[in-house]
């Protein structure tokens, strides 16, 4: 996965899909190559469900522990693995990105947002609620039916791992530039909002005790000459 | 790589957190499964678009890019979420959503803001009343 070798074939492809202008020549699916099979799966399917294990283990632990810290940890882990598997599926930029955004903010203000609400260490025994087994029947029921119809509809399609990286920095930083700019400036304004939002929620308390009085001075009201 | 792998991991995944979402108690907990769930669905734009990049010689490499949005707007998210609920734990002295039944049809005699009420409600009642 060399940088060079994915920019060469990057570039080539990039200009070869403004000259065709869409989709719909390059639409082939992919047939069945008689070189795979369930039965003799690579190194890289072997690692992929090694740390898919490992992924979904933790995410169930994070679903179902009493003690709200811990689950906080294993989504750590969780997080991790599914960064494990972006490089496995040689999105490397995602796969920091994802190191970095997620298990370094997104955990982080999980862990102060526990801390915050006086989150009990140790086990909480109400941390799941009464319709925990509808909530069961739901999720088994939904999993059934997604895994049958994914394994349904992609039985016979392969990923084509060798070459150059399809998700390399540089790929993924042409793609995002050249395609991809006013989204990405959209997202940039999302994120003063949601900055200005999240400032406005915090301050809101403060701003409402102060308000209310000389709302109520100014409705007439006779209990609000009272000191406060 | 058959594809089966990451679909069928991203699927178990997205039910993961939506078993999390329906079944937790406790707000920040229901946060978290909603980052699960949005992990799922990141995985799968990335297992699509690395097969559709080398497949169909997509170079817009448009999952990748969702991914990131995704991300970010995933971090916007959980700030705005912890906001929301930092500000309803102050308010009410509890973050578990079983217990914020306001808007709750039924409910009315059994809510946890019977006994104290709010203080929106109050002033809201003081000037009704006025």
């Amino acid at each position: 996965m060399s940088l060079a070798a994915a920019a060469a074939a990057g570039l080539p492809q990039a200009l070869g899909f403004a000259r065709a202008g869409g989709l719909g020549q390059g639409g082939a699916p992919i047939a069945a190559d008689p070189g795979h099979g369930f039965l003799s799966p690579t190194g890289v399917e072997i690692a992929f469900l090694l740390v898919g294990l490992v992924t979904l283990g933790a995410a169930i632990v994070t679903v179902t522990t009493r003690q709200l810290v811990h689950a906080a940890l294993w989504l750590v882990v969780t997080l991790g693995g599914l960064a494990v598997e972006y490089l496995l599926l040689t999105a490397e930029f995602i796969a920091w990105v994802q190191v970095l955004i997620y298990v370094g903010s997104v955990v982080v203000l999980l862990l102060f947002g526990l801390m915050l609400t006086k989150a009990p260490i140790g086990r909480s025994p109400d941390a799941d609620s009464g319709n925990r087994w509808a909530a069961l029947t739901v999720a088994v029921a939904s999993a059934a039916a997604l895994v049958w119809v994914v394994v349904d509809a992609f039985r016979t399609t392969w990923i084509d791992l060798d070459g150059a990286a399809a998700g390399s920095t540089e790929v993924t930083g042409k793609a995002l530039f050249q395609n991809w700019v006013l989204p990405f400036e959209a997202l940039s304004v999302l994120l003063l909002a949601a900055l200005v939002g999240a400032i406005v929620l915090s301050r809101k308390a403060k701003a409402t005790t102060t308000d209310r009085p000389g709302a109520r001075t100014e409705s007439g009201t006779p209990s609000a000459k009272e000191p406060r | 790589m058959h594809l089966a792998y990451p679909a069928v991991l991203s699927a178990l995944l997205f039910c993961t957190g939506l078993y999390g979402v329906l079944a937790r108690r406790n707000a920040i907990l229901v946060l978290m499964s909603v980052e699960l769930m949005l992990n799922a669905v990141n995985l799968n734009l990335v297992a699509f678009d690395v097969w559709l990049s080398k497949a169909a010689e997509e170079a817009l490499h448009s999952g990748q890019a969702l991914t990131l949005f995704t991300i970010a707007i995933a971090a916007a998210e959980i700030g705005i979420g912890l906001a929301i609920v930092l500000a309803v734990h102050r308010n009410r002295g509890t973050a578990d959503i079983d217990k914020l039944r306001d808007t709750a049809e039924g409910h009315e005699t059994d809510g946890p803001d019977s006994d104290a009420p709010a203080p929106e409600t109050a002033g809201e009642k003081a000037e009704a009343t006025a």
